[in-house]
């Protein structure tokens, strides 16, 4: 077998915000730098970030990184890793200043400094108030950030190969990593990127889901290629979910619908959360309203010919106030659900936004397989940032604006952590492991051969609709056992997909179903460790978990006060402390969560 | 006339019709199955400079939110908001 191999002091898979960021450390750093991307830079998903980037910076009322933290810790409804989310909040205001003078067009005060404004979760004084603490530049802070950070690069001499598709990670016999395998789109030819450091910043997973916010892009690359390599994923079970968005789209409805009296129904015509929140009804909080709608779809109560969604019905409103109050909402129904919300309610699911699990790594950005902390049996020469990565600092729901925080920090910590592991390297690589990447490329050569094979789209969408229907925003034990049943019927499936164009140039169906062996990988580890974990924390909610004293809101901390790790062989699970010792404070105590 | 355009460079824009914004992954999956192969090469061209565009412009475009005064990129961003 004749592969190319190219060489490099680092190689980076991803050019989002996090591999950019981590990019820019080591180039500016005089290491030869590679970043590999599906798509150009500034069209990663980061570019869909508006609401902004946290950092207690107190430009406009007194804040502090030790506030931060503790929203943090609790908005992870404590599974996140207290070291970590110390280094991140603490590292926020310098790693955003930093951002400034790369040259981000921050919002700015009149005396110049950083606008900032409130964000859901972020307070004051160990969650005594709302703070302002989102940075932002107007409604495209991803797209701006990226900007930035791509100039930069360029300035820095990063090499970046645009529209190359990372296909496996390399691991020796002692299992360190010694780079990635990866394909050309122009010409389908497989080439070896070896490097003596390799990071994973490629994004997130949300397409395993039939109804997600993300880009098709989002296909868990990272995780697939990490998992085949015999690397565990960390909490998968938990995704947030954000309760409307258009069935079969994804693009989301904003709350502020149901604040102008937009009434959800069934498909009796039902208006049903006057059963489920008598008072608040449709105005009921973000989880309430998920579940109520859940439960009716679950019951047979659901609308059109699958009985998958419901309505939001605005008919009642005032023409007027719905084209003033609710300015784009017309042209999203319209476009993206195919009604006229003037005339027919809009059909609505809750719909997966974002990922908090992903490849294990400490603060540092390495990536760490111990089953005890986060600083023993590291993968040498292998680092992981952004969504792909589980730090971890959202631990069980992430805090809105913390998630470009964490690109930032993190991209910058692996960076720092990659120029020091890359000075203790021999100059001469060593000499590569064949036989995992003859794996890689059989992999691509099972697919162009497969006769009467699985069609890729059917596939696909048979793991979308049991991952939503099983393992959605509101869980239930038995669809949670069936859904492991299904779950792994449907990777069968995908062990025999087929494509019908076999052709070398820009093949778009063999990269997608190249990515849909990815996908399969992560709801796989989604729908086995969300059927292993039997209490409520943050974004994982089970109807069996009851909320009594011991356990409130059905979290259970005496058995499940740990992290997941998935494991591909086997679908093994393992389970591993959190980390309850902060860097230089003191541990934030367990409490329930509740604002 | 779909045959004047070179169909390499048609599948690299293919590809590049995946964009970091899901609402336009979803208007140009519909422009792809119903418009694309249809093209005459001066639309082509024009749907090739449009991806050049920034996704949030690109998208404010579609959307309608701003107009071009490109006459030339009129008849596809008339098209991108008509599928
Ligand atoms: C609609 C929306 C709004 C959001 N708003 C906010 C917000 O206001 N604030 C906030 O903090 N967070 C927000 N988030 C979350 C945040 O945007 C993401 O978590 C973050 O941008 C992820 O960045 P990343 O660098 O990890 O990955 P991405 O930006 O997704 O980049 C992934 C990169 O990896 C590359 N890649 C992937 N697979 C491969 C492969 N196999 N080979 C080669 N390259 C590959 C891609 O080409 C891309 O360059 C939002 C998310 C969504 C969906």
């Amino acid at each position: 077998m004749n592969v190319p191999v190219r060489h490099f002091d680092a190689v980076i898979v991803g050019a989002g915000g996090a591999g950019m960021r981590a990019a820019l450390q080591l180039s500016e750093a005089g290491l030869k730098t590679a970043v590999i991307s599906k798509v150009f830079p500034t069209r990663s998903h980061t570019v869909a970030a508006q609401g902004g980037v946290s950092a207690s910076l107190g430009n406009s009322e007194k804040d502090h990184w030790h506030w931060h933290m503790y929203d943090t810790v609790k908005g992870s409804d404590w599974l996140g890793d207290q070291d970590a989310i110390e280094y991140m909040c603490r590292e926020a205001p310098k790693v955003v200043v930093e951002l400034e003078h790369f040259g981000m067009p921050f919002d700015r005060n009149d005396d110049g400094t950083i606008y900032q404004r409130p964000f859901g979760g972020h307070m004051s004084n160990f969650g005594e108030k709302p703070v302002r603490r989102a940075c932002a530049a107007a409604d495209r802070t991803g797209h701006a950030m990226l900007h930035a950070l791509y100039q930069r690069n360029v300035r820095a001499n990063t090499q970046f190969f645009v529209e190359w598709m990372a296909l496996d990670l390399i691991r020796d016999a002692d299992g360190n990593v010694q780079g990635v395998v990866a394909m050309e789109m122009e010409t389908s030819e497989i080439v070896v990127f070896q490097a003596k450091a390799t990071l994973f910043a490629t994004g997130g997973a949300g397409r395993i889901y039939a109804s997600s916010t993300n880009a098709f892009i989002n296909t868990g690359d990272g995780l697939g290629m990490a998992a085949r390599a015999g690397i565990p994923l960390e909490d998968m079970e938990f995704w947030q979910f954000h309760p409307t968005g258009v069935a079969g789209a994804g693009v989301l409805i904003t709350e502020g619908v149901r604040g102008e009296g937009g009434i959800l129904r069934n498909s009796d015509g039902e208006r049903f959360m006057e059963r489920y929140a008598p008072n608040a009804k449709d105005l009921a909080s973000r989880d309430v309203v998920s579940r109520a709608m859940v439960t009716e779809i679950n019951e047979g109560r659901g609308c059109g010919p699958n009985k998958d969604h419901v309505l939001l019905d605005i008919t009642h409103l005032d023409p007027e106030v719905i084209m003033s109050k609710l300015p784009g909402i017309r042209e999203i129904s319209i476009k993206f659900a195919g009604v006229d919300p003037i005339k027919a309610p809009i059909p609505v699911v809750p719909t997966c936004h974002y990922q908090m699990g992903g490849i294990p790594t400490n603060y540092k950005g390495e990536v760490v397989l111990s089953t005890t902390d986060n600083h023993s049996d590291i993968v040498k020469g292998f680092y992981a940032a952004g969504e792909c990565a589980c730090a971890s600092v959202h631990g069980a729901n992430r805090l809105g604006t913390n998630s470009l925080l964490d690109l930032l920090v993190f991209g910058k910590s692996s960076g720092n952590s990659m120029i020091d592991f890359i000075k203790t390297q021999p100059e001469n690589l060593p000499e590569l492991n064949m036989a995992a990447i003859e794996r890689s490329v059989a992999r691509v050569a099972r697919l162009d051969g497969q006769k009467n094979g699985t069609n890729v789209h059917e596939a696909r969408s048979a793991m979308q609709r049991t991952m939503q229907a099983h393992c959605g925003v509101f869980r239930f034990k038995d669809m949670l056992a069936q859904g492991v049943a299904k779950i792994l019927e449907v990777e069968e499936m995908i062990k025999t997909i087929e494509i019908a164009d076999k052709s070398k140039v820009f093949n778009t169906a063999r990269l997608e179903a190249l990515e849909l062996e990815n996908l399969i990988e992560v709801a796989k580890a989604t729908m086995i460790s969300a059927n292993a974990r039997t209490e409520s924390r943050g974004a994982h909610v089970r109807d069996d978990a009851e909320d009594t004293p011991a356990n409130p809101n059905g979290r259970d901390d005496q058995n499940w006060l740990k992290h997941t790790l998935w494991h591909r062989d086997g679908n093994k699970l393992d389970y591993k402390p959190v980390n309850m010792t902060p860097l230089t404070v003191e541990a934030i105590a367990l409490k329930t969560r509740s604002y | 006339m779909s045959e004047l355009i070179d169909p390499i460079e048609k599948k690299r824009v293919r590809w590049r019709s995946r964009r970091g914004l899901l609402e336009l992954d979803l208007v140009l999956t519909r422009f792809l199955a119903e418009r694309y192969d249809q093209l005459t090469p001066d639309e082509f061209a024009a749907y090739v400079r449009i991806l050049d565009l920034p996704d949030t412009e690109f998208l404010e475009l579609v959307n309608g939110k701003v107009e071009t005064d490109d006459v030339t990129l009129a008849p596809i961003v008339a098209m991108l908001r008509s599928v």
